[in-house]
């Protein structure tokens, strides 16, 4: 504040305008206190996250191998997707993984929940044993379930066949072009419905127990009581558990990765799978940025839909 | 009969039934993977199944270690994750008060920037991401996984959301004694945010530990490797000794399980509070 008076010299300034400029200089320090809050998060989120998006835009239009001059592709890449019979199938199996892991996922999560909302002897430490899987690492887990489902020694055939399934018709897991995408949606609920279990015991907590209190003076029977009560009050958890799940779905690729490798053939390439091959395997950087917008606008939908619902609310 | 002070009656069975044998069928995995790793890779398939072996191979749990330099990914590992974790909190908290509490030019259109990626999938632009890390030379180095994992807008928006919840008149009766912002940041709100600080490091830690594909993209020198990559590595190379794999995959769960087992409380309530915000 001294050097606006050293300035004003001889000529003195009015005591309201060296106000005004003491105010601006204010909101100019002030802001310079708020930015070098949001700096160090806000240049790295800026440099490695928001210009790598906007290059996605780019590139998408682009042919590239990573190494020659970039060239300019127009729609090239656009209308690749169509007469790749590969992208056809890893888009396929992106909705088949979804469609049936997420109504799956999320009545095992809410079976769960239901049953340990009740009052038992040692609760946490079962809620505890369902939600380990989840923070397992998956490298780890993975391995064993290769193992166990090995078509020829892993003990679920064994299982099967000492309880007298022909082996010939034994499945073949993750080695069988059929069995294949159960083996790994049966691995992804496996491993993910404990954390939808405990945002469903959430849920469930929320839920005012007059009602139930309601439901059994007018003579309501415990189904009757989870079909009229529970379910419509868990409604809100249930769609926000749907949204989470399908997001998941759709990157769905770690445990493809390590189970099947996307085969047998193209029987469980999935979009995430593809968009890695293309980039890291056949270098074809422009095309595997156009089907990366493929999944974008997947996910994209999925937030408009939450997006207008929670405006409704 | 009585438990947890209720009648056994026929409906308590059936739930204690229910819930005992899905527990099993859920850490049946878990036990197998104890079991094989304790044998030898010729008795792992034996069956039935011998869950406690006559003749435990504890070797299995020595030689892995020379096997692969699985001590060096365990550090790698664990370096990575508590750099980035550190990082998280300190860039996320610090942002996030100046996005709660201060006021400034262009602060809805820069959190704007956060929000709108916050719903964008990561392998949306992982494949430029890596190009720009190349760029930078950053290919096979540390560095880079740190980058990319450190500043996260998930970590602005929950210590935002959380930091909305503090009284403002807060912060104003701190400035009139006197504090400076970066005191009220670190003297008021740091210590008032604690179960949102052990929700993040939790989140951050799960995920930078387990990260895959990452690491996959960035690390192919042997002595980078994290603890994910690395088991993935041994299994290739040593496809057929699974007694042995077995070890290395449970020593690779130790570590999460310590973590887990320690900070479950905040965890869970995490996940839950993610759930009711949502």
């Amino acid at each position: 504040m001294a050097d606006t008076t050293i300035i004003a010299g001889d000529t003195p300034v009015p005591a309201r305008r060296r106000k005004v400029v003491s105010r601006r200089r204010r909101k100019v320090q002030d802001a310079l206190i708020a930015y070098s809050f949001i700096a160090p998060n806000f240049l790295g989120f800026a440099v490695f996250t928001l210009g790598p998006i906007l290059f996605a835009f780019v590139l998408a239009f682009m042919h590239w191998d990573g190494s020659n001059d970039m060239t300019f592709a127009g729609l090239d890449n656009f209308w690749r997707l169509f007469e790749d019979k590969a992208f056809k199938d890893a888009f396929w199996n992106t909705i088949i993984y979804t469609v049936v892991s997420v109504p799956a996922t999320l009545a095992c999560a809410l079976g769960l929940a239901i049953l340990l909302n009740q009052k038992i002897l040692g609760r946490d430490f079962f809620r505890t044993a369902m939600f380990f899987p989840y923070v397992a690492s998956l490298v780890a887990v993975a391995v064993v379930w290769n193992m166990i489902f090995n078509p020829e020694m892993g003990p679920v055939n064994m299982i099967l066949y000492t309880l007298g399934l022909d082996p010939k018709n034994m499945p073949g897991w993750a080695a069988d072009r059929h069995w294949a995408m159960v083996t790994v949606i049966l691995f992804g609920v496996w491993k993910s419905m404990g954390y939808f279990m405990v945002i469903y015991l959430a849920g469930l907590q929320g839920i005012n127990s007059e009602l139930y209190e309601a439901a059994d003076l007018d003579g309501a029977n415990a189904w009757q009581k989870f079909l009229y009560v529970t379910v419509p009050q868990l409604g809100p958890t249930t769609f926000f558990v749907t949204v989470m799940l399908t997001i998941q779905s759709f990157k769905v690729f770690d445990q493809i990765y390590m189970i099947t490798q996307g085969g047998p053939g193209t029987s469980t390439l999935v979009l995430v799978y593809h968009i890695y091959n293309e980039a890291f395997i056949s270098w074809d950087l422009g095309y595997s940025s156009m089907i990366a917008l493929v999944l974008f606008f997947l996910v994209l939908a999925v937030t408009v839909v939450q997006f207008r619902r929670q405006k409704e609310d | 009969m009585r438990i947890a002070g209720q009648k056994l009656t026929g409906k308590l069975a059936a739930i204690y039934a229910t819930v005992i044998i899905i527990t099993i069928v859920m850490l049946l995995p878990f036990a197998w993977m104890l079991s094989a790793s304790l044998k030898l890779s010729s008795e792992v398939f034996v069956f039935p199944i011998e869950w406690i072996p006559s003749n435990p191979q504890w070797s299995n749990y020595v030689d892995i270690w020379t096997k692969i330099p699985l001590a060096l990914f365990i550090y790698n590992t664990s370096k990575l994750t508590i750099i980035v974790t550190l990082l998280q909190l300190f860039t996320s908290s610090f942002a996030a008060y100046a996005f709660a509490k201060l006021h400034f030019p262009y602060k809805n259109a820069l959190f704007l920037g956060y929000i709108a990626t916050i719903a964008m999938p990561w392998q949306v632009y992982m494949v430029p991401q890596f190009l720009l890390m190349r760029e930078f030379g950053l290919n096979n180095t540390h560095l880079a996984l740190i980058c990319l994992q450190a500043f996260t807008a998930f970590g602005v928006f929950l210590m935002r959301q959380f930091y909305m919840s503090i009284p403002t008149e807060l912060c104003e009766a701190a400035r009139i004694d006197g504090m400076n912002e970066y005191q009220i940041w670190a003297k008021i709100m740091l210590p008032l945010s604690k179960p949102a600080l052990s929700t993040l490091t939790i989140f951050t830690f799960v995920t930078t530990w387990n990260d895959f594909l990452g690491p996959m993209i960035y690390l192919t020198k042997t002595e980078l490797k994290t603890i994910q990559i690395g088991l993935r590595m041994f299994i290739s190379q040593y496809s057929a000794e699974y007694g042995l794999i077995m070890a290395a995959s449970v020593v690779a769960l130790i570590p999460v399980l310590i973590v887990f087992l320690s900070l479950q409380r905040f965890f869970v309530e995490g996940v839950a509070s993610s759930g009711i915000k949502g």
